[in-house]
């Protein structure tokens, strides 16, 4: 079964399959994730295959599930832990601010947590209150933890081989809406994606689009759209790693096409959005025709399922976005 | 009908009484100069320690210091008693219990003095570094003791708390998985009333912490924390069974703050008096030393002699200390990352010039 077309989810449970396989050191931990397989089915058949000892069933407490990442990982244990959904990674936050982003600087370099906290995030399939937010500008503030966001089947399994691997703390989040949203070929051939580098998906010499995540769907089919409709060619980038963002392949991009529109689901203020676009602003202000624009959710708690698609940008809005950003005239 | 689904009880280990005399008959193991005579003058540098640290802080020459005035023998005897490929998992007052596993006291100084220099440990071992956030360090324990049960090694893992961290979720999650997972963890509270100004007994209805063990299905018990030889007997045991895979143990070790919480803090504000007075009459030091004196194991030569090595010893860490060059900027962005990222890079080398700047006390012109 080595190339065959899969889903992202399905894609996160292959990466960790061979990491598992791979390297003895590895371990997941977390909440119902032995023979339940975790409530999503990330995890769906590790147990049966690695163990016990390796695929283990915590008891429930997020605090502990992180503390006890950041105690095994010091000792070199490659420790994979789930949250089960990223709204009750809250509790984890003192441990992986005050203890797994420092633990390298906090000794010179003797000890450091190679951990991984995956949680799935993000709104759009009907779940109830705290199981839709997406809160990754929270960790993306922090100093020496790197955030990183896959946003097709072959980005989770080759950025989750990465993560696992990665010798810093890792936050592995996974945009639930599109779990299953597609299958495309991922050939388990083990190779890692890089974490230092943003993902230009499709190139275009008019507006570069940059999103993560779930809404990577929609800016596709809206530079798909503004292409076949309106002749604007469109760039698209998946930032992937949110912290150390790869600045350089944003900025060159810009720089080229003058133009950019940022999409994310999280609220507007203190969105990531808003770095990428003081960073532009900062460093290629006489290249950019419109100032950069962002569409993304609104400052308010995230609504009740009945609502959430209302909250979610969609494609009709990034269109418009575009479209105001090429007929901006100052 | 009711029937009793469980009872439990918790001990209380003392062999010496406030003054040094044996409560009952002593055992064998308790007589003699090893460990005693080793403990005592180690207690002795650790105080000396303490003291100089207090005030080089009084002095400007310190940042604030968490004091450990009143826990030596706590701190002395379970260092002592860890294997070198036990680990240790501290907290921001256990100074001796580092000292003794192998950080020089100059590092000690270089940390409490605001140099990331100072977070330096001997390569040797793979102990955790004194956590600040209360409570946390508990379930960094258990994970530590979760990679050596994966790994088939019979060490064991000592981390403590105070009185006031067991009122934290860390503290209790942290015990409930150590016993549902058998863990090789030795959790000492030292119990030393006090945390910052709250009493003990507005920290917690329960008659003992230690029965707090009972809600995890652990082993839990009380010791007297300035009785060297109680400490060395109940410590020892829980270290022994760790390693034999035996489980868990907490031990509420019963001590008192003779200090202020840290050198930021004034304990006259809302210590009565006369507690602290009457909390001097059972110093752990002094216990120790007429426990040694009654045996002809020490005498007050010995004792003039060793205080001069300490202070010696002290003041040599501290001249160490002082001497050090001032620490470059880069210090902060060289172990952020296994690898420096481009942007942080950059970060770095404005860093360094903005250093330069200030240094020659320049204009800005970056």
């Amino acid at each position: 079964m080595n190339n065959h077309a899969i889903t992202l989810l399905e894609a996160v449970n292959l990466a960790l399959a061979r990491a598992l396989e791979d390297d003895s050191d590895v371990v997941l931990m977390g909440e119902d994730i032995g023979a339940n397989g975790g409530v999503f089915r990330a995890t769906d058949g590790l147990q049966a295959r690695f163990g016990e000892r390796r695929v283990i069933d915590t008891p429930l407490a997020e605090t502990m599930i992180a503390g006890l990442s950041v105690g095994l990982s010091t000792q070199g244990i490659r420790t994979v832990a789930e949250i089960q959904f990223m709204g009750f990674i809250f509790p984890a936050l003192e441990h992986l601010i005050a203890h797994a982003a420092r633990m390298r600087n906090r000794t010179r370099g003797r000890l450091s947590c190679p951990m991984v906290l995956r949680a799935p995030f993000g709104g759009g399939i009907h779940a109830p209150e705290h199981h839709s937010e997406s809160t990754e500008a929270l960790l993306a503030h922090i100093p020496g933890l790197r955030v990183v966001i896959p946003s097709s089947p072959v980005r989770a399994y080759g950025l989750l081989l990465a993560a696992i691997r990665c010798d810093d703390p890792v936050i592995f989040l996974e945009p639930k809406r599109i779990y299953r949203a597609s299958k495309t070929l991922v050939e388990d051939d083990g190779n890692a994606l890089p974490l230092d580098t943003c993902f230009t998906l499709r190139e275009g010499r008019d507006i570069t689009l940059i999103s993560w995540g779930a809404m990577i769907q929609e800016t596709l089919a809206a530079a798909h759209r503004l292409e076949q409709e309106d002749d604007i060619l469109c760039e698209v980038i998946d930032v992937a790693t949110l912290n150390p963002i790869d600045h350089a392949t944003l900025i060159a991009s810009v720089k080229k096409t003058g133009r950019c529109v940022i999409i994310h689901e999280a609220p507007h203020h203190g969105g990531l959005g808003a770095e990428i676009s003081a960073t532009l602003c900062e460093q290629v202000l006489t290249s950019l025709q419109a100032p950069p624009r962002r569409v993304t959710g609104d400052d308010t708690i995230m609504p009740y399922y009945r609502n959430e698609q209302l909250y979610l940008p969609d494609v009709d809005d990034i269109i418009m976005a575009v479209k105001e950003t090429m007929e901006y005239s100052g | 009908m009711h029937e009793v689904s469980y009872q439990g009880e918790i001990r209380l280990t003392r062999y010496l009484d406030d003054a040094g005399n044996p409560l009952a008959d002593m055992p064998a193991w308790a007589c003699g100069e090893t460990p005693w005579v080793g403990y005592y003058q180690q207690m002795v540098l650790a105080r000396q320690f303490d003291t100089r640290a207090i005030s080089l802080q009084r002095t400007g020459q310190l940042g604030t210091y968490a004091s450990l005035l009143g826990a030596e023998a706590i701190d002395v005897v379970c260092a002592s008693l860890m294997q070198a490929e036990d680990v240790l998992v501290p907290y921001y007052r256990n100074h001796a219990m580092q000292m003794i596993r192998g950080t020089p006291m100059a590092q000690l100084l270089l940390y409490w003095g605001g140099d990331e220099r100072g977070s330096a440990a001997p390569e040797m071992h793979r102990d955790l570094p004194n956590a600040v956030p209360i409570a946390t360090q508990c379930l960094h324990a258990c994970g530590v003791a979760t990679a050596l049960k994966l790994r088939n090694e019979h060490q064991a893992v000592l981390t403590m708390i105070g009185d006031g961290g067991t009122s934290k979720g860390d503290f209790l999650e942290a015990i409930n998985v150590a016993g549902a997972w058998q863990l090789p963890v030795v959790f000492i509270i030292n119990n030393n009333q006090w945390a910052i100004s709250v009493p003990r007994s507005k920290q917690c209805i329960a008659p003992t912490l230690a029965q707090k063990a009972l809600g995890a299905g652990i082993r839990g018990e009380q010791v007297d924390g300035n009785d060297a030889v109680a400490l060395h007997d109940v410590v020892g045991q829980a270290l022994e069974r760790a390693r034999a895979g035996k489980g868990p143990t907490l031990i509420e070790a019963l001590s008192y703050r003779l200090s202020d919480h840290t050198t930021a803090d004034d304990a006259t504000r809302y210590r009565p008096a006369d507690e602290l007075k009457a909390a001097w009459t059972r110093d752990p030091v002094a216990r120790l030393r007429n426990w040694l004196h009654r045996q002809a194991l020490w005498d007050e030569v010995r004792e003039q002699s060793w205080l001069a090595e300490a202070r010696q010893l002290v003041e040599a860490a501290i001249t160490v200390y002082q001497a050090t060059p001032p620490q470059g900027v880069d210090e902060l962005y060289n172990h952020l990352y296994a690898e420096c990222p481009a942007e942080l890079a950059e970060q770095r080398e404005q860093a360094q010039t903005r250093q330069q700047r200030r240094q020659q006390g320049g204009a800005d012109h970056e």
